[in-house]
């Protein structure tokens, strides 16, 4: 038995986008614990309720994450619906699902830029984040944000797309979708990212299920567990089969993200052909009072959004769950075991967004 | 399964293409009319009512009812578009175009011309008397 010896890792690396930090301990090069510990850009978000009155708070919500930024807006604002018994019109949750699935898009397109820079390959990194371009610029067309949409608003949405935009939208995904064809034989077929990919971080389905795991984490280990199933928005009319893998490795994840890239492009042509018309949004009045709880899928995994009103207009209590926080046992158990050098990768294949685990 | 030299397509068109990535500054960027970069207001129908005031979640707007004034401290702004939602006027727009950076962040000011009835008498009085 070698000696054991503990290196600090994160929260600056140059590998990784998020500030993590985990003590590994190691015997030669080979992990044998690894700790977590977050709380390094912690900002209070969830206790802004007390100031901010529920309609503001949904621009804040939607700061919680710079990524997922529409999905988060989108919770916040379905929790508080239910809570009103408001019922959005058909367009509005249309509307909200076509950004919902590219922002999906312009987040797997990031986080396989990520992989490829953190296995080495330079020029697939900027590859995909080419083509993660085109994406915003469509987005950044229809809402008037890159990344930050501001497009919610408790009762529906505030912006509507005319047939320009749908055009431009449906350009921008076949475009994506040709060039990424070309991209995915790398990803997936090429000898040097299997051989970074291939049997790293195994967590099998029954670990996956105990540690409690979410979103393409999960299914990478064969739990078919997607909460668009649940139907919110337009899902219900959606034709879609989670994109599930079995083998639980580091090419697994890979797999499961590069496929829900084609997922979304046909998630949007569906959602566009089916586009009904009418309003976007009802108006609202009168204040929340109740509470509930609601579940949606993110690029990351199964957001949970709690909130509780007392019919002010400030809420009593709202709460977060983000998808990195489930991921996080996961992440532990796939690095016991790992070699030193496969670290990065496997904080990398969780897809961590620790702005909004922290929130 | 695996294959060597998947990428080199992508490589050698890479190679015989020209930049993706503009040329900026010498060509301009191009915002879409919707892009949300600064708060314009219309002062001729603001009534200062101070609703945006209230509502802005980064508190950047302050409005001066006595002195008829309406600031936005642009640089705290966050281009939410929050304040063109609830002004009852719609006197605010948010439109492209962004902030220009700086050293120190401060506030811009703009007062509300006071259209009121008697000086606008005066005014017209006066050139007929110097007739
Ligand atoms: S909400 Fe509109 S009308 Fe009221 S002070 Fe602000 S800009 Fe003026
Ligand atoms: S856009 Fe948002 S942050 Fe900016 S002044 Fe308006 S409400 Fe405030």
């Amino acid at each position: 038995m070698g000696k054991r010896s503990v290196v600090p890792f994160g929260p600056q690396h140059p590998v990784l986008p998020e500030p993590i930090h985990l003590d590994l301990v190691i015997e030669d090069e080979k992990i044998i614990e690894a700790i977590p510990s977050i709380g390094f850009v912690h900002r209070g978000l969830e206790s802004l309720v007390d100031k901010k009155n529920y309609k503001e708070m949904m621009y804040i919500v939607e700061r919680t994450c710079g990524i997922c930024s529409f999905m988060h807006g989108m919770a916040y604002c379905e929790a508080v619906e239910d809570v009103m018994d408001v019922e959005v019109p058909d367009r509005g949750k249309y509307l909200r699902t076509i950004w919902s699935e590219l922002s999906r898009m312009h987040s797997h397109l990031l986080w396989l830029g990520l992989l490829a820079d953190g296995f080495g390959f330079e020029s697939l990194f900027y590859q995909c984040w080419r083509l993660r371009e085109s994406v915003l610029d469509v987005l950044e067309l229809t809402t008037g944000g890159r990344c930050i949409f501001s497009v919610n608003k408790i009762g529906g949405v505030l912006k509507d797309l005319d047939d320009d935009m749908i055009k431009a939208i449906l350009e921008a995904v076949s475009k994506v979708e040709v060039e990424l064809e070309a991209i995915k034989k790398t990803f997936l077929f090429d000898y040097s990212v299997e051989s970074r990919l291939k049997g790293v971080g195994v967590l099998t389905k029954q670990q996956a299920h105990d540690l409690g795991c979410a979103g393409p984490f999960a299914r990478g280990s064969g739990l078919k567990l997607d909460m668009r199933l649940r139907g919110y928005d337009a899902y219900k009319d959606l034709d879609f089969e989670p994109i599930v893998s079995e083998d639980g490795d580091g090419y697994a994840r890979c797999y499961v993200r590069t496929m829900e890239i084609f997922q979304s492009i046909d998630l949007i042509r569906q959602a566009i052909s089916k586009l009904p018309k009418g309003d976007i949004a009802v108006d609202v009045k009168g204040n929340p009072n109740g509470e509930a709880f609601v579940r949606v899928e993110q690029p990351r995994g199964e957001a949970v959004y709690y909130v509780k009103g007392n019919g002010t207009l400030f809420l009593d209590r709202m709460r977060v769950r983000t998808p990195t926080f489930a991921n996080l046992p996961g992440l532990v158990e796939t690095l016991k075991g790992a070699q030193f050098a496969d670290v990065p990768l496997l904080i990398l294949a969780i897809d961590p967004c620790i702005s909004c685990t922290e929130r | 399964m695996s294959e060597l030299m998947n990428f080199a397509p992508v490589v050698l068109k890479n190679l015989f293409s020209k930049p993706v990535t503009k040329n900026y500054p010498a060509e301009p960027a191009v915002y879409p009319e919707r892009s949300r970069g600064h708060i314009e207001i219309d002062l001729e129908t603001c009534i200062m009512c101070g609703l945006c005031m209230r509502s802005c979640p980064s508190g950047s707007i302050k409005v001066d009812r006595p002195n008829m004034t309406w600031t936005i401290n642009r640089f705290d702004c966050v281009q939410c578009g929050y304040c063109t939602v609830v002004c009852p006027k719609k006197s605010l727009t948010i439109n492209p175009g962004y902030q220009e950076p700086g050293q120190e962040k401060f506030e811009a000011s703009y007062t509300k011309p006071q259209p009121e009835v008697k000086p606008e008498v005066k005014a017209e009085a006066k050139p007929e008397e110097n007739k």
